[in-house]
């Protein structure tokens, strides 16, 4: 399990990074997606995944068992997931907006900002 | 004490929350919005002061959130660094405070400007204070996301461009962050900062904490702005209104580096030969590649965008030299740093209010018949380009010093040329600007005319700020002893990492 999703992790940076380096504007949104995707996944499969035990600490005992997954990797992508939910919501409204104000969705055509003005 | 320090320390994350959530609730009162604003921003100065007094009496001292004992709870740490930040974030969200009052539309005002800056202090003060990585994603993003609003705020078709550059570069970078937050979580099963310290140089697997270093660096690099990451910076510092560009280019930048000499005197410090080297032959590119981008330029705040980039070099330079006299200077450069970046912005702002624009070829004229801008435009000019006796000579004197005993005589030595070259483009400012005579374009006549008929009120409101922090640059410049006192304190904090980690998780 553990290596079928280290492949797919590492997919999921590569197809995200790829859509990045696109020149469409969609495509930078879904890329970004992507790669936040993988590194949600990658920290999930750090924690260790296991099947049918549950993380509680037996009565008596102070530590829990050892083959159990750990629950903290798992609080982390939570809040990750709503952080990451959030900021591209604003990612896609934001880019609406330059779709509507420049009238393309071509990057390459984005350079007002970079110009320098000689004469 | 009056107050007891384990509330102080949450002052800094607490007042801008509540004062944001305040306006929030008040609706669009935006005379309301400034004036519990400037509150907020004397409150968080007051704050950070008092902590600086409680670091230098009593040492480090930490507060576990919850009372959850370190390092299972998130634990807010303040050092010597984290309160010299919080003061000096405070000084200049106090002066921007002022400057946005006059220099921002009411159509952004409407908008929530000032609940959305009181966000970013928020995300600001957050980061300084954390002592714990995860909890240091959590921050960035509030710092962000405001970021990202203040910037775009406004909509007009330059900004929004600017915008998108900043928000995917930055959405990578936080990526980045994250998934080396989560194998780090992996490698050492603890995400603390002081446990981390302690657990890293056990791991066996060496080789894969020097590629977390990197990982970290890549992503604190986007974020400073070090070379071969700051392409983002020149494409969008120059996008919003100036009061915003002032701010982002004092603090932002600034809390990449802060972190970076967080991480790399507190946890990344086994492996100094690959880390600590990596950094230095960074930093010099840093430096002169930034300068050279500013020469070309020819856009008032472009060319001052670039140099932020030269001058995070010279920050990251001392750190990448790893003594105690080279941190005491780098964080002596950072303070500095951002009291005269932000007054240089300013500058430009006031100039752009006389005359309209901020193209080099269009402006001219200025020291005629506005002295008073002009001197405190050269005042700073000079700060940043190193002239004695002024502050900015200080910093680089005290890193070219330390880089002369650690032996780094190269990178000394083209830090000390890119000295030279910051002080060729300030003149090409000081020429464009200052001293050629104005050309008469009907647009920015117009402009200046609208200006001269304003009131002396509307006026001193535009110069109080940049005179507020002239002030503080004359003080930085000739009672070097009293400020350079904290950052020894600091930098001493830094280099002896048992303080910290004795702090936080007790003995």
């Amino acid at each position: 399990m553990e290596v079928l999703l280290a492949i797919i992790i590492g997919l999921l940076y590569t197809l995200g990074l790829y859509m990045i380096l696109r020149r469409s504007m969609v495509k930078l949104i879904i890329g970004l997606a992507l790669l936040s995707h993988g590194a949600n996944l990658l920290i999930f499969t750090v924690g260790r995944i296991t099947k049918g035990i549950p993380a509680f600490i037996e009565k008596g005992q102070y530590v829990a068992n050892d083959n159990i997954a750990e629950p903290i990797p798992q609080a982390l992508i939570l809040t990750a997931i709503v952080i990451g939910f959030g900021i591209q919501a604003f990612a896609l409204v934001l880019l609406r907006k330059v779709y509507q104000s420049t009238g393309t969705d071509d990057i390459n055509d984005l350079k007002s900002t970079d110009r320098i003005d000689l004469e | 004490m009056i107050i007891d320090k384990n509330i102080i320390i949450v002052l800094p994350i607490v007042l801008p929350l509540l004062s944001a959530i305040i306006m929030i609730l008040s609706g669009n009162k935006i005379v309301f919005h400034k004036i519990v604003n400037l509150i907020s921003t004397i409150l968080q100065l007051v704050t950070g002061l008092l902590l600086l007094n409680i670091v230098t009496e009593q040492g480090i001292f930490s507060l576990t959130i919850g009372n959850w004992k370190a390092p299972f709870g998130i634990s807010l740490v303040v050092d010597g660094l984290a309160a010299i930040m919080i003061t000096m974030s405070a000084i200049l969200s106090l002066s921007a405070a002022i400057f946005s009052s006059n220099t921002i539309g009411w159509y952004r005002k409407r908008y929530y400007f000032y609940p959305l800056f009181q966000f970013l202090l928020l995300g600001v003060n957050g980061s300084f204070l954390t002592g714990d990585v995860f909890n240091l994603y959590v921050w960035f993003e509030v710092m962000l996301i405001s970021s990202f609003v203040l910037l775009a705020l406004g909509g007009r078709q330059e900004q929004l461009e600017g915008a998108m550059k900043y928000v995917t570069i930055n959405l990578i970078s936080s990526t980045i962050f994250l998934s080396a937050a989560g194998i780090t979580y992996g490698l050492a099963g603890t995400l603390n900062m002081a446990d981390l310290s302690l657990k890293l140089p056990f791991i066996e697997n060496q080789g894969l904490v020097n590629v977390l270093s990197v990982l970290f660096l890549i992503s604190f690099g986007i974020k400073s702005a070090i070379f071969p990451l700051y392409f983002w910076l020149p494409a969008s510092y120059h996008t919003p209104p100036v009061a915003v560009s002032a701010l982002f280019a004092g603090l932002l930048t600034k809390v990449g580096v802060y972190v970076l000499f967080r991480f790399y005197t507190l946890i990344f410090v086994n492996n100094i030969d690959f880390t600590h080297n990596l950094i230095l032959i960074l930093s010099a590119f840093t430096m002169i590649l930034g300068v050279f981008g500013a020469i070309a330029q020819n856009d008032f705040r472009r060319i001052l965008s670039f140099h932020i980039i030269s001058q995070v070099g010279y920050m990251i330079f001392a750190l990448g030299i790893y003594t105690k006299e080279a941190i005491a200077a780098g964080i002596y450069y950072i303070m500095y740093h951002m009291l005269v970046k932000t007054n240089l912005f300013y500058s430009s702002g006031i100039v752009y209010n006389i005359k309209g624009s901020y193209s080099l070829n269009e402006l001219g004229g200025v020291y005629k018949n506005y002295p008073v801008v002009s001197i405190v435009f050269l005042i700073s000019a000079l700060a940043l380009s190193g002239i004695p006796p002024l502050a900015g000579f200080w910093a680089k004197l005290t890193v070219a010093i330390a880089g002369f005993n650690d032996k780094e005589y190269f990178i000394t030595a083209l830090s000390l040329l890119a000295g030279i070259l910051t002080l060729v483009s300030m003149t090409k400012i000081w020429n464009n600007v200052f001293w050629k005579d104005a050309p008469q374009l009907d647009s920015l006549l117009e402009c200046e005319k609208k200006f001269n008929e304003k009131s002396f009120n509307d006026k001193f409101q535009l110069y109080l700020p940049s005179g507020i922090l002239l002030v503080v640059i004359l003080f930085f410049s000739f009672f070097i002893q009293y400020v350079f006192y904290y950052a020894d304190l600091a930098a001493l904090q830094l280099m002896d990492k048992e303080l910290y980690i004795n702090a936080v998780l007790g003995n």
